[in-house]
């Protein structure tokens, strides 16, 4: 079986596998940041008081390394203003709008023929579309689409793993949408021209390999859908590459360095969707999970308040002690759930009861050493970590530490290793951009 | 909105494996030596092992105390080292040996060096180093035969580990003063050591020797439950005991490699205390690499040593390349290329 050195096997929890995707109940305020992605936020076009449909644009991408921002629902412009963000750990400009409980469209947002589209024009309308990385990063997808013309893509991956407990959005869009993504999948590949194309799902999804497969044998596609073994991070890109190519990105290197191409299926569909319906990224799939009355998968407004969509999953089933964006491995845990969803959101997980364990001291153990798919030495870097030897810690490597947290989630002193790891990067950084 | 939302980084969940399970882990799998040792030794071994937790207990919290750090006797961690510390000793010794290596053991070589997690050796035998040198006779003449299970007074009689056995014959056999018969002696002596009776006893743990090292069996049992849950790694008892076993083979020892295996401290040593996580590395080939050292070293001490055992000074020794060991064995970081 395909994989990668180390990881771990936390329980799945995909309590919501079985269930369909529903759309959640249009909100009726949206708080939409006009920074969802890696890079330049956008810049907002509209003001207070403006109405906008669904799909108008509400700020206009600034440079390249960005993308424009979408209105989610019609209405009303409240207010654009600072506002914290989920991811961000700073206040970020976002733009307020209050639904008039119509639904309305942009015009242009229909069905069209797509098949006469060149390549470059492609490109232009899943770059006007706002469609970033959906597996979490939030690269914008357009830079990704357009690599240096010494770096040609061979391997084009469709990430379908979904390797975190509790989320089965990806899962769920490949059981019921597998054609989309698939022709998302072609969409790409005539953009890129690789020589193969690889539909990657771990193993524990049987249904959606058996659903992707069916659509790629009918109309005998050139893709391939290869189930891999199901261990955590197999997502993540750099180890799913190793799984399936057998090569490793280079340390500080970008999977276009080998080669390769990889998407997340959330992406693929967006693309999908942008294509053939001149539709910007305005909702995607999701699952809110863990402590709520009724777990579900959903899509969702991008811009939609967490507790708007716990509560029509029933509300929370006991006072909530963390409500997290994304999953348990990485998901981010917020302090306020009035928070939105953005673009690079996969989930909601409510955990309870979850107790606080002091950190004790470091037993050598090594279990963070044996786990580690980066081959680190977490419990060394720590201790560098500790002592503020930034340059040791650098010097065993932790900016390729991936922040996967599989040294977190198997020490047994409880040590925030991530916790660590993040604060050390960005020491790093900020020493290297002060002495630049 | 709920009232306190708690903040913290990735993971949100954990294994469930935590410090104290691990130690009291090893607590368990060192209780079959434990009853073992009751059985071979009377109920003097209940007191010196009692004793001897005792000690590293009240130790730990009394260090604790005084450098004003947590108290944390029930992490398991100062009741192993106790444990450890008593199955070190030959069972005739006086009563308040176990208390004052268990005191050397949690306060010098644990706490003066920061606690769990910072010592450089192993505790309990840098305390039964300390014994050793401090008091020798006691430590190497205070042999008991085992009773069989019958449950003795404090009036045992004395009886030469194999090892030791071992030693005296070979030595003696050098010496060139030594007379046909004395001579005739010795190699049977050395036949006998490597028959299989005694072969059995060694296995059974029906022999002299320190507390909880005669059972290879008993001792076995619990390193299996280790290494089935997992709370050890392999690689350090098997290059351990494959080391030995080969050099074994090849160095002319004048025994056969099962009384290399199973005599003296090997087994207690590669599976309970080379295995220590604090003392050892944490790579994978740091952990061959540790093994090895220790099963060289061991033999090399038994072959051409003064002392007729070298389990605990092999693994003090490796304890103090640990650091290096660590340093020169970082694994190859996944996407660098090495130069």
């Amino acid at each position: 079986m395909f994989s990668f050195s180390g990881g771990v096997h936390p329980p799945e929890n995909k309590a919501t596998a079985e269930k369909r995707i529903e759309s959640a109940p249009i909100p009726h305020r949206v708080f939409i940041p006009f920074s969802q992605h890696t890079g330049i936020p956008s810049q907002p076009i509209i003001k207070v008081g403006d109405m906008v449909k669904v799909g108008t644009k509400i700020g206009e991408a600034d440079g390249r390394i960005s993308v424009p921002t979408h209105s989610t629902i019609s209405g009303k412009v409240t207010e654009i203003r600072e506002y914290p963000h989920p991811v961000l750990s700073r206040r970020s400009l976002t733009c307020v709008i209050e639904s008039d409980g119509k639904d309305t469209w942009e015009e242009g947002i229909k069905w069209r023929n797509s098949t006469e589209f060149s390549s470059q024009t492609l490109i232009e309308i899943i770059a006007e579309a706002g469609i970033v990385g959906l597996g979490g990063a939030a690269f914008p997808t357009h830079i990704k689409l357009s690599p240096p013309k010494e770096k040609p893509i061979e391997t084009l991956i469709i990430n379908g793993c979904e390797c975190e407990p509790y989320l089965t959005a990806d899962a769920r869009l490949m059981i019921e949408h597998p054609t989309e993504i698939i022709e998302g999948a072609m969409l790409i590949a005539k953009i890129i021209n690789p020589k193969r194309i690889v539909i990657v799902i771990e193993d524990n999804k049987p249904l959606a390999i058996e659903k992707m497969r069916e659509v790629v044998n009918q109309r005998s596609l050139p893709i391939t859908v290869l189930a891999i073994k199901t261990k955590y991070p197999q997502g993540a890109e750099k180890q799913l590459i190793k799984a399936v190519l057998g090569v490793e990105v280079p340390s500080g290197g970008l999977p276009m360095d080998v080669k390769t191409l990889v998407q997340n299926v959330q992406t693929s569909y967006a693309i999908y969707e942008a294509v053939n319906f001149n539709k910007p990224l305005v909702e995607k799939v999701i699952t809110v999970s863990g402590a709520v009355k009724e777990p579900k998968n959903l899509r969702v407004r991008i811009g939609t308040p967490i507790i708007d969509l716990v509560n029509y999953c029933g509300g929370y089933l006991a006072p909530p002690h963390k409500v997290i964006l994304g999953g348990p491995m990485m998901g981010i845990a917020q302090y306020n759930d009035e928070l939105p969803i953005i673009k690079g959101t996969s989930g909601i997980l409510v955990l309870t009861n979850d107790k606080i364990r002091e950190e004790s001291p470091c037993i050598r153990c090594g279990r963070c050493v044996k786990v580690c798919p980066m081959n680190l030495m977490p419990c060394l870097i720590n201790s560098f970590v500790r002592l503020k030897a930034f340059d040791k810690a650098k010097e065993y490597n932790v900016l390729d530490c991936i922040e996967c947290g599989c040294c977190g989630y198997v020490c047994p002193a409880n040590i925030r290793l991530v916790h660590s790891f993040k604060f050390a990067k960005n020491e790093i950084w900020a020493r290297e951009k002060k002495s630049a | 909105m709920p009232k306190e939302l708690v903040v913290s980084a990735s993971p949100h969940i954990k294994s469930g494996v935590t410090t104290e399970k691990l130690m009291w882990s090893v607590v368990i799998a060192l209780l079959p030596a434990f009853l073992g040792s009751i059985y071979f030794f009377g109920l003097k071994s209940l007191l010196l092992v009692g004793l001897s937790i005792a000690s590293a207990l009240l130790s730990e919290a009394f260090a604790q105390k005084i450098f004003g750090r947590k108290i944390t006797i029930t992490d398991g961690s100062a009741v192993i080292t106790g444990i450890l510390l008593a199955f070190n000793l030959p069972p005739g010794v006086p009563l308040w040996m176990p208390i004052i290596g268990s005191a050397f053991a949690i306060i010098i070589a644990k706490q003066f060096f920061g606690g769990l997690g910072y010592n450089f050796v192993n505790p309990a035998l840098a305390g039964r180093a300390f014994l050793m040198i401090s008091w020798p006779y006691f430590m190497t003449a205070k042999w008991l035969a085992p009773n069989n299970g019958y449950l003795a007074g404090f009036d045992a009689v004395t009886q030469a580990t194999p090892l030791t056995l071992l030693k005296n014959t070979l030595v003696s056999m050098k010496d060139s003063t030594i007379t046909p018969e004395q001579l005739a002696l010795a190699k049977n002596t050395l036949t006998q050591l490597n028959s299989l009776p005694v072969i059995k006893n060694l296995f059974f743990g029906n022999v002299g020797g320190c507390l909880g090292e005669t059972s290879a069996l008993l001792l076995l049992v619990g390193a299996i439950f280790l290494l089935a849950t997992k709370v050890i790694d392999y690689r350090i008892p098997v290059s351990y005991l494959g080391t030995v076993t080969i050099l074994s083979l090849i160095i002319p020892t004048q025994t056969n490699v099962l009384f290399q295996l199973f005599s003296g401290g090997l087994f207690l040593g590669a599976f309970f205390m080379a295995t220590d996580y604090v003392t050892s590395p944490v790579t994978k080939l740091g952990r061959w690499l540790f093994g090895i050292g220790c099963g060289l070293l061991t033999v090399i001490i038994r072959t051409w040593g003064g002392y007729p055992e070298g389990v605990s000074y092999s693994i003090l020794f490796m304890n103090l390349l640990t650091p290096l060991i660590d340093r020169y064995t970082k694994p190859r970081v996944f996407g660098v290329v090495k130069k």
